[in-house]
């Protein structure tokens, strides 16, 4: 490796330790004095008791110095708009085109409350029906709702309405089991078990994913669905998911498609063709709406034409020339969340999709493909690294490999690579989610937005780590060393203790103390 | 062909990077894929607008039908506010560091990880209570959250909601608490708008998991009996979820202050536009206990010392209790929700400070007081429909007017009128809720009370 990167560091103050008392950083509008003389003091219609004693203890800092340090902070953050951050695998962390942060930002956008009459806001339900039209051509099922707010909730949602398509067959207290596999993500059981569902979950055979006899196995008339993911977390494919949603149909369930990353197989496979009668996407990954440091975001939920009557308050429809929320909607689930979601996402899924069309789209999965194999090509070159189940396993759009040898051999692995790529100025690789079946885990992701040379630059900083492990393994484990902040005290975090959430949480412990 | 979006779409360096993987052709790579299952067609959607200018312009002219709520003169809130949105919160939010980042973890994302942490030490602050997790999606998810916690950590199925509560919440709580929980209604004081205590106490009883109360509440009322609500539902063994607008902080008491367990509400108010309401993002705080953090899966940050002395660090407090490990087992739903709001808040608090917050609190009651009452004495107004104190919403009703056909008129008029409860709330009559803030001046207001003394003329 050649010029080393740097992070800032500015070894930043806590927000609570800026300015002095007596400082201001904002005037909100004063009432004019004609309204504060015409009406009694405020104060004097909350009885006493329920009036705040002492002031919130907020710092007091004026502008410039608080403006710098979210500013600082911002420089020791590594968005995708910095760094090469593909190692978030699962995550699809593709470049969010500029011009959509410029539209979501128009008053036409930012400025709509969310109960404005529909003739006033033509446009974005417009524009959240078109992208409901281009979801449903991509999945092959009929409606979408762009209500939930995350790929979980999304899972969730659906859910629920596999819920409610069974209590409306006297099926619901009956169909009381959601069957999953261990590498689909793990809110497809989290959601299944927060909808009121016992989770079955499925483990791999010898290919990698779960075995068709397993499935024949776990289903029954107990069984309300399936949700799977597929690629799964691994970026095998199963091929036989196909007679897995046959014999979920034939035992009376239905299935739930997890495709919050979608991006490997767009407009090369759809839910439709798989027999899925339900599914959702991350507009935050696959639909390059960005990240936000973990939302807002949105995961858009479809269900095949019988289930739409599901579907939660309100959907969008049009009606001649004119676009209408429908609240009439009595099978519906309820809501998901408040008013339509977060409808500036819709702009920028929209917007991405609509620069890329019916064949840039699909060119968008192949290159994401190309970019994947190819990462996993250069990555053979790593020490210690090999690829768990049968090499004939070809990824789609991610891979999780496996650094055991390399710790067996050093002391060092995975989560030890991670850590160090940010002293490379990348984000940090992916392990897996949990359990850890595959040892020593790594997950990287290159979406279709990554150039040749900046899978090069990973994959030279992967296998640079891995060769330090070999070769100077002290600076392997002391890493990273060019961060914001040097290695942490990590067993703080998990100690009830010791664990610090907030400056409060540590005077409240002085006080159980007595320090 | 080229793509603006996609860098390896050269021939040369797509040939390169397949011979490195010894396949042919990129259909090659997807031999995992049986045919039969493969898409045949070519997607049926929009042609392609690869061209930047183009593409903007098409999408403008779409958006160019709205009339945003801030050109106009607006009343609407009901749970999404037009409040003032500093130029230093747009500043920060739209840094693409922050925007464009995600999972990254304590050394590559440090500055965001303080940034969240300083939005959690803040809000501790202000609702005094030690622990804040990154907000979920808005208020009515918070709230469900909270509640469903109480279930799981007393084992009972049967939670207390207000009567007085906003309809999407009501659904939001029908679908996520319902299935398997029973939600019975308090019902409100038809004078004053606030909880009726002795119904709540009718309603206790030993098989109650959590009591829920909110100030202000659906009709905008300041429900100054929470203190009371908390330490009823404590004497009968339940937990309580308390509601809170932090606008109103700086001069009510504290959800804390008083022994909630947990506090809920939105961090919208504090810098964010409305967006349609994609500004939503729902707080979310308890105490420091083991047990409770085990039934909430959002995420907490937590600082802690590096090997540098002095220096600080961050990262996820105790992974283990979210549903990323616990998947299906004895937790909720959780993920990505609205971190970017929650900076953005974080950097609101610090602005304003303790005596912005109070300024802003006062501004708002001196406001919406003033408002109702010119309101209430135009010809046709019936009045305040609730006598309960108000932060910044009221209840209107007319003596003889429908209320859609009064917003239709003010609407031809510039203004955005209240939003309509006679479907939400049929009982209230011809009733109307109305939100005042401090983006309205005095001229604002005598504006709208012109132009509805004409409409109801």
């Amino acid at each position: 490796m050649t010029a080393q990167f740097q992070q800032a560091r500015w070894n930043e103050p806590l927000l609570s330790e800026l300015g002095t008392p007596g400082e201001r950083g904002y005037f909100p509008a004063a009432p004019e004095p004609e309204i504060v003389s015409s009406v009694p003091n405020p104060l004097d219609s909350i009885p006493e008791a329920f009036r705040r004693t002492a002031p919130p203890r907020l710092p007091e800092v004026a502008q410039p110095q608080l403006f710098r340090h979210f500013m600082r902070l911002s420089q020791e953050t590594m968005g995708n708009d910095v760094s090469i951050d593909f190692g978030l695998g699962t995550c699809t962390m593709k470049y969010s085109p500029k011009v959509n942060e410029h539209l979501v930002r128009l008053p036409e956008v930012a400025g709509l409350h969310p109960l404005q009459h529909a003739d006033t806001v033509q446009g974005i339900l417009e524009i959240l029906w078109r992208l409901e039209q281009m979801l449903c051509a991509i999945s092959g099922l009929e409606r979408f709702s762009l209500q939930p707010p995350s790929g979980s909730s999304a899972v969730y949602t659906n859910a629920s309405i596999v819920r409610a398509y069974h209590e409306s067959r006297g099926e619901g207290e009956q169909r009381n089991e959601m069957i999953t596999t261990i590498y689909s993500h793990p809110c497809d059981a989290s959601a299944a078990q927060s909808a009121g569902y016992k989770v079955v979950t499925l483990y791999p055979g010898p290919n990698g994913y779960a075995e068709l006899d397993a499935l024949k196995a776990a289903v029954s008339d107990r069984t309300a669905g399936i949700i799977i993911t597929n690629p799964e977390d691994t970026g095998i494919y199963n091929p036989h998911i196909a007679e897995f949603t046959r014999v979920v149909h034939e035992a009376g369930g239905l299935c739930i498609y997890d495709q919050a990353n979608a991006n490997g197989i767009l407009g090369i496979a759809r839910a439709a063709e798989a027999g899925f009668d339900l599914c959702h996407f991350n507009m935050h990954k696959t639909f390059s709406s960005p990240h936000n440091g973990m939302g807002p975001a949105m995961g858009a939920s479809g269900v095949r034409a019988d289930l739409a009557r599901f579907l939660p308050a309100p959907v969008v429809e049009k009606r001649g020339d004119h676009f209408e929320l429908d609240w009439n909607r009595p099978d519906s689930i309820g809501k998901i969340r408040s008013f339509v979601g977060n409808a500036q996402i819709a702009v920028r899924s929209y917007a991405w999709i609509l620069a890329l069309g019916p064949d840039g789209i699909r060119e968008v999965a192949e290159t994401a493909v190309l970019n994947a194999n190819y990462l996993a090509a250069r990555l053979r070159e790593a020490p210690g690294i090999s690829q768990p189940y049968p090499t004939s396993n070809t990824p789609i759009e991610q891979f999780r490999w496996s650094f055991e040898d390399l710790k067996e051999r050093t002391g060092i692995g995975s989560s030890d690579i991670s850590r160090n790529l940010s002293d490379y100025g990348l984000q940090p690789v992916f392990t897996s989610h949990h359990p850890y079946i595959v040892p020593e885990p790594i997950t990287p992701e290159p979406p279709e937005s990554f150039s040749k040379a900046d899978i090069d630059t990973f994959a030279d900083a992967v296998i640079d780590v891995a060769r330090r492990a070999e070769t100077d393994p002290e600076s392997v484990l002391t890493g990273p060393h060019r961060n914001a902040c040097r290695r942490i005290d990590a067993a703080a975090l998990d100690d009830p203790e010791r664990w610090v959430p907030s400056s409060r949480s540590q005077r409240s412990r002085s006080v159980v103390k007595g320090d | 062909m080229p793509h603006p979006y996609i860098p390896n779409s050269a021939p040369e360096v797509r040939a390169e990077m397949l011979r490195v993987i010894g396949a042919a052709s990129v259909e090659d790579l997807y031999r995992p894929i049986p045919s039969e299952l493969r898409f045949k067609g070519r997607l049926a959607i929009e042609e392609a607008m690869p061209e930047e200018a183009r593409l903007r312009r098409h999408i403008e002219g779409i958006l160019h039908q709205n009339t945003p709520a801030t050109r106009v003169l607006s009343f609407l809130g009901a749970g999404c506010y037009q409040h003032e949105v500093p130029a230093v919160c747009d500043e920060i939010n739209r840094r693409g560091e922050f925007v464009t980042s995600y999972a990254g973890d304590t050394y590559g994302d440090h500055g965001r990880l303080q940034a969240l942490w300083e939005f959690q030490d803040l809000m501790a602050e202000l609702l005094e209570l030690d622990v804040v997790t990154t907000p979920n999606y808005d208020w009515s998810t918070a709230a469900a959250m909270a509640l469903r916690s109480c279930v799981m950590l007393t084992e009972k199925r049967r939670i207390l909601v207000p009567a007085a509560l906003l309809l999407d919440r009501r659904l939001v709580f029908s679908d996520y608490l319902g299935h398997d929980v029973q939600i019975d209604e308090i019902p409100f004081d038809d004078a004053t708008g606030l909880l009726d205590l002795a119904a709540l106490e009718a309603l206790l009883g030993d098989d109650v998991a959590g009591v829920y109360v909110e100030y202000p509440n659906a009709f905008g009322v300041i429900d100054y009996q929470a203190p009371d609500v908390v330490a009823l539902a404590h004497q009968h063994g339940a937990l309580a979820v308390v509601g809170a607008d932090p606008t109103g902080l700086g001069l009510l008491a504290a959800p804390g202050s008083f022994g909630a367990d947990f506090a809920v509400g939105d961090v919208q108010p504090l810098g964010m536009h409305m967006s349609y309401g994609g500004g939503l993002s729902g707080y979310l705080a308890f105490h420091n206990d083991p047990e409770v953090l085990e039934t909430c899966p959002a995420f907490i940050f937590a600082k802690t010392e590096t090997l540098e002395p002095g220096q600080h660090g961050f990262g996820y407090l105790n992974f283990d209790r979210t549903h990323y490990v616990k998947r299906g087992e004895g937790s909720q739903n959780g993920g990505t929700t609205t971190a970017l709001w929650a900076i953005t808040a974080a950097a609101y608090l610090g602005l304003l400070g303790p005596e912005g917050l109070r300024e802003l609190g006062e501004g708002l009651m001196q406001r919406s007081r003033y408002a109702a009452e010119r309101i209430a004495g135009i010809p046709g107004v019936a009045g305040v429909r609730f006598s309960g104190p108000i932060l910044k919403e009221f209840v209107i009703t007319y003596a003889d007017h429908d209320v859609a056909a009064v917003d239709d008129a003010l609407r031809k008029r510039g203004v955005f009128g209240g939003k309509d409860l006679s479907v939400d709330f049929p009982t209230l009559g011809r009733a109307s809720l109305w939100a005042v803030t401090e983006v309205h001046s005095k001229a604002d207001i005598d504006e709208l009370v012109e132009a509805l003394t004409e409409v109801l003329a």
